[in-house]
């Protein structure tokens, strides 16, 4: 259960993707995720997930790999698709009891589900293809005019990005800890919900306990390597563009034309 | 009355869905009142291996016998069997919790039905025995140092009265006081109590100078298993897996390159002193 855990995970392999620059990573997510709230008709989902499939093939990234990360969130797709199917009023198809499901609910519903899952997917590849290093640097760079108005755009991104390597570290540590407690004898499945909270605590303590020395470790060895923050701080691998790069934003920018095209104009709205 | 692994295959599949074998045909049976050290390079599967004595992992294929009963059926009492089966994980120190030391230990004893009277009972002692003294439990466990934490940790485990007492690494990243206090515990566990006890080592003088039993893990399978000392008559095949035998074999292969004729078969400090002062009492 706990190797479901994606979110944020780097996936190592060589791929057109992987080599692009983060900023057009960036560039190219907030487009798409932008580009998924423009939709209206079935059209620009059909264009949306033939253009999720496209990058995803691209990325040589596992499909299985990607979908496990679905895992996680499945609690809350369903709860929303669910409230959906049952509570859009209109006029009903099925009746069970209380509940109806009307025409409007299911296409709503099927609307909502589609879109959660192209946007988990989707975002969840920027992660697969960057390295967090990477992303810190994108969003530096990318972000460096918000340092105009006195906003430390470099902490906020190596704080987002050190965020993100945590996921990995602090699922390990609690996968280490609830065998360590399950070898203790810790009950987790009988009782009431307040036993069963309780029965947390083992669990809870020791995981915050980890979170804050592994943090303790970082700024010490973070420091000990003379950081102090974004000034004046100079790059080994300085972000440079290079031809892929201006070929990736020019077909975002087609994809976005496009998608506002189908959103606003075409006959399909 | 035993525990016993047949053909226990482990396999799991990383990022790029490669099948690799955590344990390969692993064919063990651990008897009562047994002393055991398992060895391995990092990575061998020992870890892997210990969890299986509890059912904290299962098998790919295989089956694993408590008694003589299979502990994936289904009307086998999973939790009962790991109040019985022990497991201090390594660094057993990040475990634990509570606000005083003697709440933290009785944690276990009283998970496996003991009231919390009968718990402090046998936490008190638990804690004597690992030399936690008596005006410490009412200390958080967090103000210890961490060789004191590591006790607490080992008598929490301890307290659960298991009948097989396993560690991974108890004595990794102690100092040589702590690390014998450790291991003497142990024996006198295994001696007084006869408690059957297995520990993971990195250290081949601790496992030579402690345990009967050895088990030599590589690549998942099973190298050797058996007495210490026919295990360590194997020097060559120990140093191609990346371990290697008692520093004392090694002095005794050195002084008989210069020239003393040192019996080669010594595994411990003792052993070695007799055999040196037998050669040096010949010579006078």
């Amino acid at each position: 259960m706990l190797k479901d855990i994606t979110i944020g995970q780097y996936y190592k392999t060589d791929s057109m993707i992987h080599r692009l620059d983060p900023r057009v990573k960036l560039f190219g997510t907030l487009v798409y995720v932008v580009t998924l709230f423009l939709h209206k008709s079935p059209v620009s989902y059909v264009m949306s997930l033939l253009f999720l499939i496209a990058v995803i093939g691209i990325s040589k990234v596992p499909v299985k790999f990607i979908v496990r990360g679905l895992k996680a969130v499945a609690v809350i797709l369903v709860f929303s698709v669910g409230i959906n199917i049952f509570f859009i009023p209109g006029e009903p198809l099925v009746k069970i009891g209380v509940l109806r499901i009307s025409r409007a609910g299911i296409k709503t519903a099927v609307y909502l589900g589609s879109r959660l899952i192209m946007l988990v997917l989707g975002t969840s590849l920027l992660t697969f293809t960057t390295t967090p290093n990477e992303l810190t640097d994108g969003l530096d760079k990318s972000l460096g005019f918000f340092n105009k108005i006195k906003i430390p755009v470099h902490e906020i991104a190596m704080m987002m990005s050190i965020a993100l390597r945590f996921i990995p570290i602090l699922t390990e540590e609690l996968d280490k800890i609830m065998k360590a407690q399950t070898a203790r004898g810790i009950d987790f499945e009988s009782g009431g919900l307040l036993k069963r909270m309780k029965s947390m605590v083992p669990i809870i303590v020791p995981l915050f306990v980890a979170a804050v020395r592994r943090a303790n470790d970082l700024a010490l060895a973070m420091e000990s390597r003379c950081y102090h923050g974004g000034q004046g701080r100079t790059k080994m691998k300085p972000l440079i563009y290079e031809t892929r790069d201006f070929i990736a934003y020019l077909i975002l920018l087609v994809f976005l034309a496009a998608m506002i095209y189908l959103g606003f104009f075409s006959p399909w709205r | 009355m035993s525990i016993r692994l047949e053909h226990v295959d482990y396999i799991y599949e990383d990022n790029s869905n490669q099948k690799n074998y955590a344990l390969k045909d692993v064919n063990l049976e651990i008897n009562p009142g047994e002393f055991i050290g398992i060895a391995g390079h990092t990575g061998s599967g020992k870890s892997t291996l210990i969890q299986h004595f509890n059912g904290l992992m299962q098998p790919t294929n295989g089956n694993v016998y408590f008694d003589g009963k299979n502990i994936y059926e289904n009307d086998f009492d999973l939790r009962g069997l790991r109040g019985k089966v022990g497991i201090c994980f390594q660094y057993p120190e990040h475990q634990l919790f509570e606000v005083t030391i003697l709440d933290d230990v009785c944690f276990g004893p009283m998970n496996f039905g003991k009231t919390r009277e009968e718990a402090e009972i046998i936490a008190k002692k638990a804690l004597l025995d690992v030399g936690m003294s008596e005006e410490m439990l009412q200390k958080s466990p967090f103000e210890l140092s961490g060789g004191q934490k590591r006790r607490v940790a080992i008598a929490g485990i301890l307290a659960m009265e298991p009948e097989y007492f396993i560690l991974d690494e108890p004595t990794a990243g102690l100092d040589p006081v702590g690390r014998g206090q450790i291991l003497n515990l142990l024996k006198r566990l295994h001696e007084t109590k006869k408690m059957t006890i297995i520990f993971v080592s990195h250290s081949m003088e601790d496992v030579a100078s402690y345990v009967q039993r050895m088990i030599v893990m590589n690549h998942g399978e099973v190298l050797f298993d058996g007495d210490k000392r026919e295990v360590f008559s194997h020097q060559k095949e120990l140093e191609e897996v990346g371990l290697s035998v008692p520093f004392y074999r090694y002095l005794a292969e050195d002084l008989n390159q210069r020239g003393f004729t040192v019996s080669k078969d010594i595994l411990t400090m003792e052993e070695a002193k007799e055999a040196i002062l037998k050669v040096l009492r010949k010579k006078r």
